[in-house]
């Protein structure tokens, strides 16, 4: 008979309340910001020892009324939040900097006027708005058709044949190339058919559509994945030959998500500037012949206005700055039409 | 005894199934084309960069001398972005797979979407136009204090327009791609080992510490990988914003830095000529293959990872 021997032991343990985590947060940045203002450090400076403070301090007393593995667990919490701070502070930083630089240029003659034999005043980016237009164009032009075909062969004959993993494997490969490198390509294409030094509209484009094919093919792919097997299967119990089928019923049905990509994919490389550097070159002038002469684009001028503004670098600059709120505003549009457009399209479910 | 006969289960070939199925067999076709291409146009143009002479190489005896400054800065720039990125990466992606509730964690994932559409000649212009300014300080306190660190030798740069910068523009830069692929993964996580962890009396960092991580390790390496590689190609916003010298350094706060391949090629290549042309181009190349062995190697992983997870 061993005694029996009544040992309390709690169901629960000690918990820190509810509001612990702000009550920290408070005391941190009132001590943090009472060390700022009397030894003169910026705003930043409190906000960075207000976070080490409570980095410090909640795990401390979480340590001490709870245990350590709770400890641990409310750190690495913190430590999430604030690394999801971090990665937006420039986010903010960044559009805030263009807004308020940027949008004060734009204006009648700014979108209307190109920099043609404009000396020692402010211009106007007309000719990177139609450059960028043009070069962009072609780019989709190439590779809507290409990357939407491909997608095509890949979901729907290819499937799981070796040719078609291949394929696939190396459309994703092809995401990673570097931009310059599609820029060399063009140049080095049209260098050999052309002569050295052809920089043209086309080239730019054609560097582009390297960039895009592998966006609109990996998206395309994705929603013709989407279609049912059903609607197929039907098509075909009617008779219906397999490429009519893809025509008639599988694309019609993916359309939304396939506009959806192409227009991110066209977001995406708007705003390349490294290739057109390469392949088209730059130009003061309206140039609306993409077969001959360089052609201007809006991340073209905006590179060669800041960083080789001339005589009068205070006016080049501000219009870079006008130009990548134009670019960034386009790019925003673009994404937002991407949006709308996939909710707008989609097929109505419910089968 | 008919020429028409059909065998059963195999159906007359119409001509317009014919035509279609080869025309999309051979637009993929044709994009193995091009990505031939790149190599067959970038090596054709680049030959004869590679015997170049001192003349055409910014004063190098040879092009081995004269592209590796160039690696060693490409290499160096992006393992330190990926250095910043990749933890941050992990926190935004935890944050938004499992740390903030459902509405929250959608508005996280434009934002994040928003920071990859920003282009990178605007990265470029933010980059030395406001964040090296800001930077500057801090580097000259690095150059006073801690300059005992190799990392830190200075003398810091006033304009603050050094690899450091440049590498950090380049993190932020990388985070939304890695973060996009690591949320993925966290996402697909199963539901069931979860709770299990939980139910067990794991807190929320032990069950992804004991059953996120390890089925996401796959995923995690190749985003890593893939992250490395944007930022080993990534030209404008180092251009823009690095003061290159095209030294071979590991003094991240200086005045002379090394150069990156792409930025490099960037900024000489309107005004080159000749076999300086084919020697960009050349260096174009070594750019090429080591970010299509990256690339590589990394959707290797994804894919092997992929078939393991079915």
């Amino acid at each position: 008979m061993s005694a029996i021997v009544h040992q309390h032991v709690p169901l629960t343990h000690p918990r820190l309340p509810r509001w612990a985590p702000a009550l920290v947060g408070v005391i941190s940045l009132a001590l943090a910001a009472l060390l700022g203002i009397s030894l003169g450090w910026g705003p930043v400076g409190i906000v960075v020892v207000a976070l080490l403070v409570y980095l410090v301090g909640l795990p401390v007393w979480s340590r001490l009324v709870e245990n350590r593995r709770a400890a641990t667990n409310r750190f690495v919490t913190t430590l999430v939040w604030v690394s999801l701070g971090i990665a937006l502070v420039p986010l903010g930083s960044l559009l805030w900097k263009v807004i308020s630089l940027g949008a004060p240029q734009v204006n009648g003659r700014f979108l209307t006027w190109s920099m043609k034999n404009v000396f020692g005043e402010s211009g106007g980016i007309y000719h990177s708005l139609t450059g960028t237009l043009i070069i962009t164009l072609i780019a989709t032009i190439i590779s809507v058709p290409v990357g939407l075909m491909t997608a095509i062969y890949l979901v729907e004959y290819g499937a799981k044949s070796r040719t078609a993993s291949a394929i696939r494997f190396l459309v994703d490969v092809m995401t990673g190339i570097p931009s310059i490198v599609a820029g060399l390509f063009a140049y080095a294409l049209f260098t050999l058919l052309f002569g050295p030094g052809t920089k043209i509209g086309f080239a730019g484009g054609l560097a582009l559509s390297l960039l895009m094919v592998p966006i609109v093919v990996r998206s395309a792919e994705e929603m013709l994945k989407l279609v049912p097997d059903d609607l197929r299967e039907a098509s075909w119990a009617l008779g219906v030959p397999k490429w009519k089928t893809i025509l008639k019923v599988v694309l019609p049905t993916a359309l939304a998500g396939i506009i959806t990509g192409v227009t991110l994919a066209v977001a995406r490389v708007i705003g390349e500037t490294a290739p057109l550097l390469i392949a088209c070159g730059a130009t003061t002038a309206v140039n609306l012949n993409p077969a001959s002469g360089q052609m201007s684009s809006l991340p073209v001028f905006i590179y060669f206005s800041y960083t080789q503004p001339g005589a009068n670098p205070k006016i080049l600059q501000d219009m870079a700055w006008g130009a990548a709120f134009v670019l960034i505003v386009v790019v925003m549009v673009l994404n937002l039409i991407a949006r709308v457009a996939g909710k707008i399209l989609a097929p109505k479910t419910g089968h | 005894m008919s020429v028409i006969e059909q065998k059963a289960g195999s159906p007359k070939r119409r001509l317009g199934d014919l035509v279609f199925a080869n025309l999309t067999f051979g637009s993929g076709l044709l994009i193995l084309v091009a990505l031939a291409g790149v190599a067959i146009f970038l090596t054709i143009q680049g030959i004869p960069g590679f015997s170049a002479k001192a003349a055409d190489l910014d004063g190098h005896a040879n092009f081995i001398a004269y592209v590796w400054p160039l690696v060693f800065g490409t290499l160096l720039a992006a393992a330190i972005a990926l250095l910043i990125a990749l933890p941050l990466a992990m926190g935004v992606a935890l944050s938004i797979s499992h740390y903030a509730p459902r509405r929250l964690a959608v508005v996280i994932g434009y934002l994040v979407d928003l920071l990859a559409a920003v282009p990178s000649v605007v990265y470029g212009l933010w980059g030395i136009s406001f964040l090296g300014p800001r930077l500057a300080p801090l580097y000259g306190w690095l150059g006073t204090h801690l300059s005992w660190i190799p990392l830190f030798k200075g003398p810091a740069l006033n304009s603050g327009r050094t690899i450091l910068t440049a590498a950090i523009v380049l993190a932020i830069m990388i985070l939304p791609i890695i973060t996009a692929i690591s949320r993925e993964i966290f996402m697909q996580t199963p539901r069931l080992n979860e709770e299990a962890a939980l139910a067990l009396g794991a807190t929320r960092w032990e069950m992804i510490r004991l059953s996120v991580f390890p089925y996401a390790k796959s995923g995690i390496v190749s985003a890593a990988m893939l992250g490395l590689g944007r930022a080993m190609g990534e030209t404008m916003a180092v251009a823009m914003v690095l003061s290159a010298t095209g030294i071979v350094s590991f003094n991240l706060i200086s005045a002379t830095n090394p150069s990156t391949i792409a930025a490099n090629i960037a900024l000489k290549f309107s005004d080159s000529t000749g076999v300086q042309v084919n020697a960009l181009i050349a260096s174009g190349l070594v750019l090429f293959v080591i970010t299509f062995i990256v690339n590589f190697a990394a959707r290797a992983i994804v894919s092997r990872g992929d078939v393991r997870n079915k």
